[in-house]
Protein backbone atom coordinates (compact mmCIF):
# COMPACT_ATOMS: atom_id res chain seq x y z
CA UNK A 1 0.00 0.00 0.00
CA UNK A 2 1.09 3.43 -0.83
CA UNK A 3 1.39 6.26 2.18
CA UNK A 4 -0.89 8.69 1.78
CA UNK A 5 -0.40 12.30 3.02
CA UNK A 6 -2.63 15.50 3.25
CA UNK A 7 -1.33 18.46 2.71
CA UNK A 8 -2.29 22.24 1.76
CA UNK A 9 -1.46 23.83 -1.86
CA UNK A 10 -2.36 27.48 -2.30
CA UNK A 11 -4.61 27.41 0.54
CA UNK A 12 -6.26 24.43 0.03
CA UNK A 13 -6.51 20.76 1.45
CA UNK A 14 -5.57 18.31 -1.04
CA UNK A 15 -3.75 14.53 -0.67
CA UNK A 16 -1.53 12.81 -2.60
CA UNK A 17 0.69 9.68 -2.14
CA UNK A 18 4.01 9.01 -1.49
CA UNK A 19 4.94 8.23 -4.82
CA UNK A 20 3.62 11.86 -6.07
CA UNK A 21 5.66 14.72 -6.53
CA UNK A 22 4.52 18.51 -5.45
CA UNK A 23 3.60 18.65 -9.48
CA UNK A 24 1.79 15.81 -10.00
CA UNK A 25 -0.30 16.81 -6.42
CA UNK A 26 -0.81 20.61 -7.91
CA UNK A 27 -2.27 19.57 -11.47
CA UNK A 28 -4.44 16.49 -10.18
CA UNK A 29 -6.11 19.78 -8.42
CA UNK A 30 -6.11 21.89 -11.15
CA UNK A 31 -3.70 24.39 -9.74
CA UNK A 32 -1.06 25.50 -12.39
CA UNK A 33 2.19 25.25 -12.15
CA UNK A 34 4.63 26.58 -15.26
CA UNK A 35 7.06 23.52 -16.57
CA UNK A 36 8.94 22.90 -19.47
CA UNK A 37 11.71 20.64 -18.92
CA UNK A 38 8.48 18.15 -17.41
CA UNK A 39 6.46 16.09 -19.34
CA UNK A 40 4.68 13.51 -18.18
CA UNK A 41 6.27 9.77 -18.64
CA UNK A 42 9.79 11.09 -18.64
CA UNK A 43 11.93 10.81 -15.59
CA UNK A 44 11.55 14.69 -13.85
CA UNK A 45 15.17 16.21 -13.44
CA UNK A 46 14.52 19.83 -12.37
CA UNK A 47 16.60 21.17 -14.94
CA UNK A 48 14.86 24.30 -16.03
CA UNK A 49 13.37 25.52 -12.63
CA UNK A 50 9.73 27.12 -14.00
CA UNK A 51 8.17 25.28 -11.72
CA UNK A 52 9.66 26.81 -8.33
CA UNK A 53 7.24 26.45 -5.45
CA UNK A 54 7.38 27.60 -1.63
CA UNK A 55 7.37 25.40 1.02
CA UNK A 56 6.71 26.59 4.07
CA UNK A 57 9.99 26.59 6.36
CA UNK A 58 12.25 25.70 3.67
CA UNK A 59 14.29 29.13 2.62
CA UNK A 60 15.08 27.61 -0.51
CA UNK A 61 12.60 28.07 -3.66
CA UNK A 62 11.60 24.32 -4.23
CA UNK A 63 10.79 22.23 -8.16
CA UNK A 64 7.43 20.90 -8.30
CA UNK A 65 8.20 17.98 -10.34
CA UNK A 66 11.13 16.82 -8.31
CA UNK A 67 10.21 17.46 -4.70
CA UNK A 68 7.67 14.48 -3.41
CA UNK A 69 4.93 15.26 -1.26
CA UNK A 70 5.10 14.59 2.50
CA UNK A 71 2.76 14.96 5.35
CA UNK A 72 1.66 18.07 6.03
CA UNK A 73 3.91 20.60 3.84
CA UNK A 74 2.37 23.98 3.01
CA UNK A 75 3.36 25.10 -0.56
CA UNK A 76 2.64 27.97 -2.07
CA UNK A 77 2.70 28.01 -6.03
CA UNK A 78 2.14 31.85 -6.66
CA UNK A 79 3.49 35.33 -5.27
CA UNK A 80 5.74 38.46 -6.36
CA UNK A 81 9.55 36.72 -6.18
CA UNK A 82 8.08 33.38 -8.09
CA UNK A 83 6.34 35.34 -10.85
CA UNK A 84 9.23 37.52 -11.37
CA UNK A 85 11.69 34.35 -11.09
CA UNK A 86 9.73 32.66 -13.63
CA UNK A 87 9.83 35.22 -16.27
CA UNK A 88 13.24 36.08 -15.83
CA UNK A 89 13.67 32.39 -16.48
CA UNK A 90 11.44 32.71 -19.82
CA UNK A 91 12.99 35.80 -20.72
CA UNK A 92 16.72 34.01 -20.27
CA UNK A 93 15.66 31.51 -22.36
CA UNK A 94 14.71 33.78 -25.54
CA UNK A 95 18.18 35.46 -24.98
CA UNK A 96 20.32 32.50 -25.09
CA UNK A 97 19.39 31.04 -28.37
CA UNK A 98 18.07 32.87 -31.31
CA UNK A 99 13.72 32.83 -31.31
CA UNK A 100 12.48 34.49 -33.91
CA UNK A 101 8.91 33.42 -33.51
CA UNK A 102 7.32 34.90 -37.16
CA UNK A 103 9.68 32.29 -39.17
CA UNK A 104 9.91 29.72 -37.08
CA UNK A 105 8.12 26.26 -37.70
CA UNK A 106 6.27 25.90 -34.54
CA UNK A 107 5.15 28.98 -34.30
CA UNK A 108 1.89 29.09 -32.75
CA UNK A 109 2.27 25.80 -31.24
CA UNK A 110 5.29 26.06 -28.68
CA UNK A 111 5.26 25.50 -25.29
CA UNK A 112 8.40 28.37 -25.08
CA UNK A 113 6.48 30.81 -26.85
CA UNK A 114 3.25 30.38 -24.61
CA UNK A 115 4.26 30.21 -21.39
CA UNK A 116 5.80 33.97 -22.34
CA UNK A 117 2.06 34.69 -23.00
CA UNK A 118 0.33 33.01 -19.64
CA UNK A 119 3.37 34.36 -17.45
CA UNK A 120 3.56 38.16 -19.07
CA UNK A 121 6.30 38.32 -21.00
CA UNK A 122 5.55 41.17 -23.73
CA UNK A 123 9.46 41.78 -24.31
CA UNK A 124 12.60 40.56 -23.20
CA UNK A 125 14.94 43.21 -20.74
CA UNK A 126 18.05 41.46 -20.83
CA UNK A 127 20.67 41.45 -23.70
CA UNK A 128 20.25 38.86 -26.37
CA UNK A 129 23.04 37.19 -26.74
CA UNK A 130 22.88 35.97 -30.37
CA UNK A 131 25.09 32.72 -30.22
CA UNK A 132 26.00 31.27 -33.42
CA UNK A 133 24.03 27.72 -33.55
CA UNK A 134 24.14 25.11 -36.32
CA UNK A 135 21.15 23.64 -37.88
CA UNK A 136 22.01 19.90 -38.49
CA UNK A 137 19.56 18.44 -41.83
CA UNK A 138 21.63 16.00 -42.09
CA UNK A 139 18.70 13.05 -41.35
CA UNK A 140 16.71 11.56 -43.40
CA UNK A 141 13.51 13.10 -42.61
CA UNK A 142 13.85 15.37 -39.66
CA UNK A 143 16.00 18.18 -38.86
CA UNK A 144 17.76 19.74 -35.73
CA UNK A 145 17.83 23.54 -35.20
CA UNK A 146 19.98 23.98 -32.54
CA UNK A 147 19.08 28.05 -32.51
CA UNK A 148 15.60 27.08 -30.76
CA UNK A 149 16.72 24.40 -28.02
CA UNK A 150 16.48 25.33 -24.97
CA UNK A 151 18.22 22.47 -23.75
CA UNK A 152 15.43 20.80 -21.76
CA UNK A 153 16.81 17.10 -22.90
CA UNK A 154 13.32 15.74 -23.03
CA UNK A 155 14.62 14.57 -26.26
CA UNK A 156 17.67 13.03 -24.34
CA UNK A 157 15.58 11.34 -21.98
CA UNK A 158 12.66 10.23 -24.18
CA UNK A 159 15.26 8.10 -26.67
CA UNK A 160 16.79 6.63 -23.73
CA UNK A 161 14.27 5.76 -21.80
CA UNK A 162 11.12 4.48 -23.88
CA UNK A 163 13.33 4.08 -27.71
CA UNK A 164 16.40 2.74 -25.46
CA UNK A 165 18.83 3.96 -28.39
CA UNK A 166 20.53 6.87 -26.72
CA UNK A 167 21.32 8.94 -29.51
CA UNK A 168 20.67 11.96 -28.01
CA UNK A 169 23.35 13.49 -25.30
CA UNK A 170 25.11 16.52 -24.21
CA UNK A 171 28.46 18.21 -24.72
CA UNK A 172 30.18 20.78 -22.84
CA UNK A 173 29.21 22.55 -19.56
CA UNK A 174 26.87 25.65 -18.43
CA UNK A 175 26.18 28.26 -21.44
CA UNK A 176 28.25 26.14 -23.45
CA UNK A 177 26.23 23.02 -23.19
CA UNK A 178 24.96 21.68 -26.38
CA UNK A 179 22.66 19.00 -27.53
CA UNK A 180 24.22 16.10 -29.83
CA UNK A 181 24.10 12.80 -31.69
CA UNK A 182 26.22 9.92 -31.22
CA UNK A 183 29.70 11.14 -30.46
CA UNK A 184 28.62 14.85 -31.98
CA UNK A 185 28.38 12.96 -35.37
CA UNK A 186 25.82 14.36 -38.17
CA UNK A 187 22.61 13.16 -37.09
CA UNK A 188 22.13 11.59 -40.60
CA UNK A 189 25.19 9.35 -40.01
CA UNK A 190 23.80 7.59 -36.87
CA UNK A 191 24.07 4.31 -35.66
CA UNK A 192 22.27 4.14 -33.25
CA UNK A 193 19.43 6.01 -34.18
CA UNK A 194 16.39 4.27 -35.40
CA UNK A 195 14.26 7.07 -36.68
CA UNK A 196 11.35 6.58 -34.96
CA UNK A 197 10.63 10.09 -33.95
CA UNK A 198 9.77 10.60 -30.41
CA UNK A 199 12.28 13.10 -30.09
CA UNK A 200 10.59 15.01 -32.33
CA UNK A 201 7.41 14.76 -30.85
CA UNK A 202 8.34 15.34 -27.28
CA UNK A 203 10.69 18.72 -28.04
CA UNK A 204 8.85 21.80 -26.83
CA UNK A 205 10.24 23.83 -29.42
CA UNK A 206 10.64 24.42 -32.86
CA UNK A 207 14.20 22.74 -32.38
CA UNK A 208 13.06 19.25 -33.79
CA UNK A 209 11.26 18.83 -36.59
CA UNK A 210 10.02 16.96 -39.45
CA UNK A 211 11.10 18.14 -42.76
CA UNK A 212 9.44 19.89 -44.88
CA UNK A 213 7.18 21.48 -42.54
CA UNK A 214 7.36 25.35 -43.27
CA UNK A 215 6.84 28.39 -40.58
CA UNK A 216 3.77 27.09 -38.37
CA UNK A 217 2.78 24.00 -39.78
CA UNK A 218 4.98 22.07 -37.27
CA UNK A 219 2.62 20.54 -34.44
CA UNK A 220 4.22 18.19 -31.79
CA UNK A 221 1.91 14.83 -31.11
CA UNK A 222 2.46 13.42 -27.58
CA UNK A 223 -0.28 11.07 -27.23
CA UNK A 224 1.71 8.57 -27.20
CA UNK A 225 3.74 9.18 -23.80
CA UNK A 226 1.32 8.54 -21.68
CA UNK A 227 0.40 5.51 -23.32
CA UNK A 228 3.69 4.28 -23.03
CA UNK A 229 4.12 5.53 -19.40
CA UNK A 230 0.82 3.53 -18.41
CA UNK A 231 2.44 0.22 -20.37
CA UNK A 232 5.55 0.41 -18.91
CA UNK A 233 4.09 0.38 -15.76
CA UNK A 234 1.37 -2.37 -16.24
CA UNK A 235 5.10 -4.38 -17.17
CA UNK A 236 6.96 -3.40 -14.26
CA UNK A 237 3.69 -4.02 -11.52
CA UNK A 238 1.91 -6.40 -13.24
CA UNK A 239 -1.57 -4.66 -13.00
CA UNK A 240 -2.18 -1.19 -13.90
CA UNK B 1 -17.36 72.50 -26.01
CA UNK B 2 -14.65 70.29 -28.68
CA UNK B 3 -12.03 68.84 -26.99
CA UNK B 4 -8.44 68.73 -28.37
CA UNK B 5 -7.33 66.23 -30.83
CA UNK B 6 -5.32 63.27 -29.91
CA UNK B 7 -1.64 63.89 -31.63
CA UNK B 8 -0.89 60.48 -33.08
CA UNK B 9 2.41 59.62 -34.98
CA UNK B 10 3.11 56.33 -36.76
CA UNK B 11 7.23 56.02 -37.57
CA UNK B 12 8.54 53.15 -39.83
CA UNK B 13 12.48 51.81 -39.14
CA UNK B 14 13.41 48.45 -39.61
CA UNK B 15 10.80 46.70 -40.93
CA UNK B 16 8.62 45.82 -43.82
CA UNK B 17 6.01 47.82 -43.47
CA UNK B 18 2.94 45.51 -42.76
CA UNK B 19 2.80 46.50 -39.13
CA UNK B 20 1.45 49.10 -41.15
CA UNK B 21 -0.30 47.67 -43.28
CA UNK B 22 -2.48 45.93 -40.29
CA UNK B 23 -2.78 49.39 -38.64
CA UNK B 24 -4.71 50.02 -41.97
CA UNK B 25 -6.44 46.98 -41.70
CA UNK B 26 -8.25 48.49 -39.00
CA UNK B 27 -10.33 49.46 -42.08
CA UNK B 28 -13.75 51.51 -41.44
CA UNK B 29 -13.35 51.84 -37.16
CA UNK B 30 -10.59 54.33 -37.81
CA UNK B 31 -13.64 56.21 -39.55
CA UNK B 32 -14.95 55.74 -35.74
CA UNK B 33 -11.92 57.29 -33.87
CA UNK B 34 -11.26 59.70 -36.63
CA UNK B 35 -12.40 63.12 -35.48
CA UNK B 36 -10.98 62.19 -32.24
CA UNK B 37 -7.09 61.66 -33.76
CA UNK B 38 -4.94 64.12 -35.89
CA UNK B 39 -2.37 62.19 -37.71
CA UNK B 40 0.77 64.41 -37.18
CA UNK B 41 3.56 62.39 -38.69
CA UNK B 42 3.60 58.71 -40.90
CA UNK B 43 4.87 57.56 -43.63
CA UNK B 44 1.26 57.07 -44.87
CA UNK B 45 1.11 61.29 -44.54
CA UNK B 46 3.12 63.46 -46.44
CA UNK B 47 4.98 65.26 -43.79
CA UNK B 48 9.12 64.53 -43.21
CA UNK B 49 9.82 66.67 -40.01
CA UNK B 50 8.38 64.96 -36.76
CA UNK B 51 6.55 67.01 -34.48
CA UNK B 52 6.57 68.28 -31.14
CA UNK B 53 3.97 67.12 -28.86
CA UNK B 54 2.92 64.10 -29.60
CA UNK B 55 0.85 62.25 -27.56
CA UNK B 56 0.82 58.63 -28.69
CA UNK B 57 3.52 57.07 -31.51
CA UNK B 58 3.68 53.63 -32.96
CA UNK B 59 6.71 52.81 -33.79
CA UNK B 60 6.81 49.98 -36.58
CA UNK B 61 11.02 47.95 -36.64
CA UNK B 62 14.02 47.57 -35.27
CA UNK B 63 16.91 49.92 -34.43
CA UNK B 64 19.76 48.41 -37.12
CA UNK B 65 21.24 51.99 -38.41
CA UNK B 66 22.80 54.89 -37.17
CA UNK B 67 19.80 56.92 -38.41
CA UNK B 68 17.66 54.46 -36.56
CA UNK B 69 18.84 55.32 -33.52
CA UNK B 70 19.13 59.25 -33.51
CA UNK B 71 15.28 58.74 -35.03
CA UNK B 72 14.12 56.97 -32.02
CA UNK B 73 15.97 59.54 -29.68
CA UNK B 74 14.55 61.93 -31.58
CA UNK B 75 10.65 60.58 -31.53
CA UNK B 76 10.52 59.71 -28.00
CA UNK B 77 11.88 63.25 -26.36
CA UNK B 78 8.69 64.51 -28.20
CA UNK B 79 6.21 61.49 -27.17
CA UNK B 80 4.22 61.40 -24.21
CA UNK B 81 3.48 57.28 -24.58
CA UNK B 82 5.75 55.65 -27.04
CA UNK B 83 4.44 52.44 -28.53
CA UNK B 84 6.52 49.57 -29.90
CA UNK B 85 4.85 48.19 -32.67
CA UNK B 86 5.09 44.58 -34.17
CA UNK B 87 7.82 41.78 -33.03
CA UNK B 88 10.81 43.80 -35.05
CA UNK B 89 10.37 46.47 -32.86
CA UNK B 90 9.72 43.90 -29.43
CA UNK B 91 12.51 41.60 -30.06
CA UNK B 92 14.60 42.77 -33.07
CA UNK B 93 12.38 39.71 -34.99
CA UNK B 94 13.63 38.87 -38.65
CA UNK B 95 15.99 41.85 -39.07
CA UNK B 96 18.20 40.46 -36.36
CA UNK B 97 18.71 37.34 -37.41
CA UNK B 98 22.11 39.50 -38.65
CA UNK B 99 23.03 39.61 -35.34
CA UNK B 100 25.32 36.68 -34.80
CA UNK B 101 27.46 37.54 -38.56
CA UNK B 102 30.10 40.73 -38.57
CA UNK B 103 28.18 43.27 -40.70
CA UNK B 104 31.29 43.43 -43.07
CA UNK B 105 30.25 39.93 -43.89
CA UNK B 106 26.51 40.74 -44.47
CA UNK B 107 27.12 43.50 -46.48
CA UNK B 108 29.63 41.23 -48.36
CA UNK B 109 26.64 38.85 -48.84
CA UNK B 110 24.39 40.89 -49.73
CA UNK B 111 26.17 43.15 -52.37
CA UNK B 112 29.02 41.38 -53.56
CA UNK B 113 28.55 38.08 -54.65
CA UNK B 114 30.03 37.79 -57.77
CA UNK B 115 27.14 36.77 -59.78
CA UNK B 116 25.79 39.96 -59.45
CA UNK B 117 25.71 42.52 -62.39
CA UNK B 118 26.84 45.49 -60.68
CA UNK B 119 28.88 44.14 -57.38
CA UNK B 120 29.49 47.24 -54.83
CA UNK B 121 28.82 48.27 -51.25
CA UNK B 122 26.63 51.54 -51.43
CA UNK B 123 28.26 54.29 -49.63
CA UNK B 124 26.68 56.75 -49.82
CA UNK B 125 22.68 58.12 -48.35
CA UNK B 126 22.33 54.63 -47.42
CA UNK B 127 22.73 55.04 -43.48
CA UNK B 128 25.64 53.07 -41.63
CA UNK B 129 24.62 49.42 -39.96
CA UNK B 130 25.12 49.07 -36.12
CA UNK B 131 27.20 45.93 -35.12
CA UNK B 132 24.16 44.65 -33.81
CA UNK B 133 20.01 44.86 -35.12
CA UNK B 134 18.17 46.13 -31.99
CA UNK B 135 14.86 46.19 -30.04
CA UNK B 136 13.77 49.84 -29.54
CA UNK B 137 13.47 49.08 -25.79
CA UNK B 138 16.90 48.84 -25.37
CA UNK B 139 17.42 52.56 -26.56
CA UNK B 140 14.67 54.26 -25.09
CA UNK B 141 11.33 53.84 -22.37
CA UNK B 142 8.57 52.13 -24.29
CA UNK B 143 5.32 52.57 -22.15
CA UNK B 144 3.47 49.44 -24.53
CA UNK B 145 4.71 46.71 -26.30
CA UNK B 146 2.84 45.00 -28.95
CA UNK B 147 4.29 41.73 -29.79
CA UNK B 148 3.15 39.93 -33.14
CA UNK B 149 4.46 39.97 -36.71
CA UNK B 150 2.62 41.83 -37.72
CA UNK B 151 0.15 42.24 -34.48
CA UNK B 152 -3.49 42.02 -35.49
CA UNK B 153 -5.45 44.80 -36.38
CA UNK B 154 -8.24 44.07 -33.82
CA UNK B 155 -4.98 44.24 -31.35
CA UNK B 156 -3.98 47.61 -32.58
CA UNK B 157 -7.57 49.33 -33.01
CA UNK B 158 -7.72 47.75 -29.35
CA UNK B 159 -4.17 49.72 -27.94
CA UNK B 160 -5.06 52.94 -29.85
CA UNK B 161 -8.71 52.67 -28.20
CA UNK B 162 -7.79 52.26 -25.12
CA UNK B 163 -4.91 54.98 -25.07
CA UNK B 164 -7.88 56.91 -26.50
CA UNK B 165 -9.75 56.49 -23.43
CA UNK B 166 -6.56 57.55 -20.88
CA UNK B 167 -5.71 53.72 -20.30
CA UNK B 168 -2.81 51.79 -20.72
CA UNK B 169 -4.15 49.00 -22.73
CA UNK B 170 -3.29 45.27 -20.74
CA UNK B 171 -2.37 43.46 -23.61
CA UNK B 172 -2.00 39.88 -22.03
CA UNK B 173 -3.23 36.73 -23.96
CA UNK B 174 -4.04 39.33 -26.91
CA UNK B 175 -1.38 38.53 -28.84
CA UNK B 176 2.41 37.01 -28.71
CA UNK B 177 5.78 36.98 -30.53
CA UNK B 178 5.43 35.60 -33.92
CA UNK B 179 1.83 36.42 -33.97
S1 LIG C 1 11.00 27.63 -30.69
FE1 LIG C 1 9.16 28.65 -29.91
S2 LIG C 1 9.92 30.48 -28.87
FE2 LIG C 1 11.56 29.71 -30.19
S3 LIG C 1 11.31 30.80 -32.14
FE3 LIG C 1 10.16 28.88 -32.33
S4 LIG C 1 8.07 29.47 -31.71
FE4 LIG C 1 9.41 31.07 -30.96
S1 LIG D 1 16.16 19.59 -28.97
FE1 LIG D 1 14.13 20.05 -28.09
S2 LIG D 1 13.77 18.38 -26.62
FE2 LIG D 1 15.95 18.36 -27.08
S3 LIG D 1 16.87 19.63 -25.47
FE3 LIG D 1 16.50 20.97 -27.24
S4 LIG D 1 14.47 21.89 -26.83
FE4 LIG D 1 14.67 20.09 -25.47
S1 LIG E 1 9.46 21.54 -14.92
FE1 LIG E 1 10.29 21.40 -12.93
S2 LIG E 1 12.28 22.15 -13.21
FE2 LIG E 1 11.52 22.10 -15.27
Amino acid sequence: MRRVFTLKIDDRDVSGNEEQSVLDVARENNIFVPTLCHVDGLTAIGACRLCLVEVQGVAKLLPACTTMVREGMVIHTTSPRLAEYRKMIVEMLFTEGNHICSVCVTNGHCELQSLAVKLGVDHIRLPYLNPIREVDASHERYAFDFNRCILCTRCVRVCEEYEGAQTWGVMGRGIESEIISDLDQPWGDSKTCTSCGKCVQVCPTGALFLKGKSVTEMVKHREFLPYLATMRKVGKNGHG
Amino acid sequence: MATAKVRVATVWLDGCSGCHMSFLDIDHRLLDIADRIELVYSPLVDLKVFPPEVDVTLVEGAISSEDDLEKIKHVRARTKILVALGDCSVTGNVPSMRNPFEVKDVLARAYLDPDLTNPGVPSLVVPTLLPYVRPIHTAVKVDVFIPGCPPHADTIFYVVAELLEGRLPDLSAKTRFGA
